[in-house]
C-alpha cells in the first residue's frame, strides 16, 4: 500500500533530503547511546584491577575476522549504492543481498565463538567484563540484525526500481555499525 | 492535497490510527491530562500521609509504608515522562511545529504515529506496573541502585522491571518524536521562512529534542545494563561484582539534569509567542533568546553531578560541577530579563493566558534563585534530601509543566478546537491555580530547611521534626494542595463545555503573527488549502505607520 506522502516530506530548506538528514541523527543519537556503554565500560576498567585477565579469554581471532567480514560487506553496500545510482537495479539488488549475507556470516561467527565462551563459563555473571561484553556486543548485534532486515526489505523496492535513494540512506547506517565494531573490537578483544 | 481521499477515512482511522500531526498532537495532549490527573491524585494521598499519618484518606484507604513509596516514585515518573514531556514537546510540538512553520504535516507521519503508539504502551505498562504482584515500584523516580536492582531490596520484582521498561519504550518514543521534529523544522519550513523567521516556540521545542537525544543515549544504556542486574543480577551496578552503584547516578544525571531544560525550554517557547500578543510589542532580542537558549542547553549537558555531592564523588569535581551550576543561571536570567523587557512600554492585556505566562516568569525566577543553594556543594550539603530541595524543584517544575502548560492551552486552544475557552472561568482557574501552589510549596521551603527529610514517612516516629508548628505547615500545605487540585475542575469543565458552547474562535481571534493563525480554527487535513510563504519575522507587533498593530508572516508588504 502506497502512503500519499505529505507535502512536508518533499520540501528541503536545508538542500539536504529528509531522509538523509534523518538517518544522520538517527546516527547521533545511537551514537550517545554506544557512547554512553563504552564510557562506563571504559571509566569501570580503568578504576578497577583484574580486567586484564578476564579479556585474556576474548579470541581476537574471532574478533579480527569478524572486523573483516563486516568491512568487506560495507564495501559491497558502497557498490550497491553506486549501482543504485547508476539505475542498475539487478547488480544492485545482488549487491544489497551480499551486504546482507556479510552481516549473516559476522553473526554466524559471532554466535560460534559465544558458544564456545559459554560452555567454556564465560558467561555475562562471571564478572563485570562479560556483563560488558555481551551486552556492547549484543547491542550491536542487534543493530547488524535491525540493518539487515531493512536491506532486504529495500532490496525488493529496488528491484522494482522504486526508492533507490534508500540504498545510500541503509548505507550509512550500515558503515556506522560497522564503525560501532571497529571500536568495540580493540576494547573488548585487543587490550588484554 | 488529498482532500477527497481523506474525506472517507472512518472514525478509527481519522482519531486512533490517523498520521494527521494535530490528532497525534491532541493524542499525546490528552493522554498527557490523563495522566496528569493521576499524578495529581497520587500527590494527594501521599500529602494526606504526611498531614494525617496513619489516618484513612478517603477515596484511597490507609497508605502504607510500601505503597507510600511506590506513590511518591510514581508521582514524580508520571509527573516527569508522561506529562511534562508528552504535553510541551509532542502535544505542542506535534500540534504546532507544521502550523507554525506552514507546512502540511510532519515529514515523517507513520514515524510520528509509531511515536505515540510506543509511547502509548509506555504508558499503558507503567500502568500495568500497579497490579502486579509486589505492586508498583517504590525507589523513586531516580531508581538509585540496589533499591531499583535487587528485588530482595525493593520488594517489587516485577514492579521495578515494568517501570523500567516503560520508561525505556518512553524514551524510543520520544527519540522517534525528537527526530521528526528537528527534521522537519530544518527541511518543511514554508517557502521564505529564514532561520530567525522561525517562531521561538519552534526553536525552543527543537533545541530541546536535540538535547534530548544527546542526553538520553547513555540512560538508554544505563536502562539496558539496570535491566540485565534485574533479571539476571548481572554485575553492573554491584560493588560485590566488580560493578558501581555511583555509575547509575552518573548515567541519570546525565540525562536528568538536562531533562529540566529539555521541558523547560518548551515553557520558554510558549511564553515567547504569548507576551508579544498580549503586550502588543516585539518580542525584545530574539537572536538572544535564541543564542541563550542555546547556550543553556549546552551548558546544561556539565552540571550533572550536582546532584550527587553527597554520594562520595571527589571534592574537587563537586568543585567543578558547582561552578557549571551556578554558571548556567546566567541564561535563564538573561532569558527571563529578555522576557519582562519585552514587557516594558506593550499594552498589556492581562487574558487567562497572559496571566499564567507572566506567572511562570515570576514562579520559575524563585525556583531558579533557591536552585543556588543547592548548587554550591557547600549548602547543599545540608539542604540536600529534604523538603527543601522538593519545593525548589516544584518550583521550577510546576511552572513549567502546569504554568506554561496552562499558559498554553488557554492560547491555542482556540486553534484546536475553534472556540474560545471562557475567561472568567480562566480567572477563576488561574488564581485558585496560582494562590495554593504558593501555599503549597512555601511552607516546604521552610520546613525542609528545620530538617524535615523528603523519604520520611511519618514524622510520629522523628519526635525533633514532630513539633505541632511543623505539623501545622505540613497540613497548610496539603490542605493548599486540596485546593489546588479543587481549583482544576473549573479548568476542565471549561475545557469540555467550550468545545461545544464556547464563542467561534474565527481564524485569528487573538491578532497574532505567527502562520498558525492564518488557516482556519480548527486546521483541516492538510493544514491549508493553499500553503503560505513567509515574508519577515514573527514578532512584528505595533509596526510604527501601520494601520494595524500586527502583522501576519505570510502577508505581502
Amino acid at each position: 500500500m502506497s502512503f500519499p506522502q505529505p507535502i512536508a516530506t518533499n520540501r528541503s530548506a536545508t538542500g539536504i533530503p529528509t531522509g538523509k538528514l534523518a538517518v544522520w541523527w538517527v546516527i547521533g543519537s545511537e551514537i550517545v547511546i554506544f557512547g554512553g556503554l563504552l564510557v562506563s565500560y571504559i571509566m569501570l576498567r580503568l578504576f578497577h584491577s583484574g580486567w586484564d585477565a578476564e579479556a585474556a579469554h576474548t579470541n581476537t581471532w574471532f574478533g579480527a575476522i569478524n572486523t573483516f567480514v563486516l568491512l568487506t560487506s560495507s564495501l559491497f553496500v558502497v557498490l550497491a549504492h553506486q549501482a543504485a545510482e547508476a539505475g542498475e537495479e539487478k547488480k544492485a539488488f545482488r549487491l544489497i543481498w551480499l551486504t546482507i549475507g556479510g552481516g549473516a556470516i559476522f553473526l554466524i561467527n559471532k554466535a560460534i565463538e559465544w558458544s564456545g565462551e559459554i560452555s567454556h563459563g564465560l558467561v555475562m555473571t562471571k564478572s563485570v567484563f562479560w556483563s560488558f561484553y555481551y551486552t556492547a556486543c549484543g547491542l550491536h548485534a542487534l543493530h547488524v540484525i535491525a540493518g539487515m532486515v531493512i536491506m532486504a526489505i529495500i532490496s525488493f523496492d529496488v528491484l522494482k526500481k522504486q526508492h533507490m535513494n534508500r540504498v545510500e540512506l541503509i548505507g550509512i547506517y550500515w558503515h556506522f555499525v560497522d564503525i560501532v565494531w571497529i571500536f568495540l573490537f580493540p576494547m573488548l578483544y585487543i587490550a588484554k | 492535497m488529498s482532500h477527497a481521499e481523506h474525506a472517507h477515512q472512518s472514525i478509527w482511522q481519522k482519531y486512533i490510527f490517523s498520521t494527521d500531526h494535530k490528532v497525534i498532537g491532541l493524542q499525546y495532549l490528552f493522554t498527557g491530562m490523563f495522566m496528569a490527573l493521576l499524578g495529581g491524585f497520587f500527590s494527594y494521598a501521599f500529602r494526606m500521609q504526611m498531614a494525617f499519618p496513619g489516618k484513612d484518606v478517603p477515596l484511597w484507604g490507609l497508605v502504607t509504608a510500601g505503597e507510600y513509596n511506590a506513590l511518591i516514585t510514581n508521582h514524580g515518573t508520571i509527573m516527569i515522562f508522561w506529562v511534562a514531556m508528552p504535553v510541551l514537546i509532542a502535544a505542542l510540538g506535534n500540534f504546532l511545529i507544521p502550523l507554525m512553520i506552514g507546512c502540511d504535516d510532519m515529514v515523517f507521519p507513520r514515524i510520528n504515529r509509531l511515536s505515540f503508539q510506543i509511547f502509548f504502551l509506555s504508558a499503558v505498562v507503567l500502568l500495568a506496573s500497579f497490579f502486579v504482584p509486589g505492586g508498583a515500584f517504590a525507589g523513586a523516580w531516580t531508581a538509585y541502585p540496589p533499591l531499583s536492582s535487587n528485588p530482595d531490596y525493593s520488594l517489587t520484582p516485577l514492579g521495578s522491571v515494568l517501570w523500567l521498561i516503560a520508561v525505556a519504550l518512553e524514551f524510543v518514543a520520544f527519540l522517534l518524536g525528537g527526530i521528526n521534529f528537528i527534521t522537519t523544522m530544518m527541511n518543511a519550513r514554508a517557502p521564505g521562512m529564514k532561520m530567525y523567521d522561525i517562531p521561538i516556540l519552534v526553536w525552543m521545542i527543537v533545541i530541546a529534542s536535540i538535547v534530548f537525544m544527546a542526553s538520553v543515549g547513555p540512560l538508554v544504556a544505563g536502562a539496558v545494563m539496570l535491566l540485565f542486574d534485574q533479571l539476571f543480577a548481572v554485575g553492573f551496578y554491584n560493588p560485590a561484582k566488580g560493578g558501581d552503584p555511583i555509575l547509575w547516578q552518573h548515567l541519570f544525571w546525565f540525562f536528568g539534569h538536562p531533562e529540566v531544560y529539555v521541558v523547560l525550554l518548551p515553557a520558554m517557547g510558549i511564553v515567547a509567542e504569548i507576551l508579544p500578543v498580549f503586550a502588543r510589542k516585539k518580542l525584545f532580542g530574539y537572536k538572544t533568546i535564541l543564542y541563550t537558549a542555546i547556550a543553556t542547553g549546552t551548558l546544561s549537558m556539565f552540571v550533572w553531578a550536582h546532584h550527587q555531592f553527597v554520594a562520595g564523588i571527589d571534592p574537587r569535581m563537586a568543585n567543578v560541577f558547582t561552578i557549571t551550576t551556578v554558571l548556567i543561571s546566567i541564561p535563564i536570567a538573561e532569558m527571563v530579563f529578555v522576557y519582562i523587557a519585552t514587557l516594558y512600554k506593550g499594552s498589556i492585556e492581562f487574558s487567562s493566558a497572559m496571566l499564567f505566562a507572566l506567572s511562570f516568569l515570576v514562579t520559575f525566577l524563585l525556583g531558579g534563585v533557591t536552585g543556588i543553594f543547592l548548587g554550591a556543594s557547600a549548602s547543599d550539603i545540608y539542604f540536600h534530601d529534604t523538603y527543601f530541595v522538593l519545593a525548589h524543584f516544584h518550583f521550577t517544575f510546576v511552572p513549567i509543566a502546569i504554568l506554561a502548560v496552562f499558559a498554553g492551552i488557554y492560547y491555542w486552544y482556540p486553534k484546536m478546537f475553534g472556540r474560545m475557552m471562557n475567561e472568567t472561568l480562566g480567572k477563576i482557574h488561574f488564581w485558585g491555580t496560582i494562590i495554593t501552589f504558593h501555599l503549597i510549596f512555601l511552607p516546604l521551603f521552610y520546613t525542609g530547611a528545620a530538617g524535615d527529610h523528603r523519604r520520611i514517612y511519618n514524622y510520629d516516629n522523628f519526635p525533633d521534626l514532630a513539633k505541632p508548628y511543623m505539623n501545622d505547615l505540613r497540613i497548610i500545605a496539603t490542605i493548599a494542595l486540596i485546593f489546588m487540585l479543587l481549583f482544576q475542575i473549573p479548568f476542565l469543565y471549561n475545557f469540555v463545555v467550550s468545545w461545544k458552547k464556547g464563542a467561534k474562535a474565527g481564524k485569528n481571534p487573538w491578532n497574532a503573527n505567527t502562520l498558525e493563525w492564518t488557516t482556519e480554527s480548527p486546521p483541516p487535513h492538510g493544514n491549508w488549502k493553499e500553503l503560505p510563504s513567509v515574508y519577515r519575522g514573527p514578532y512584528e507587533y505595533s509596526v510604527p505607520g501601520r494601520a494595524s498593530d500586527f502583522w501576519p508572516q505570510n502577508e505581502k508588504a
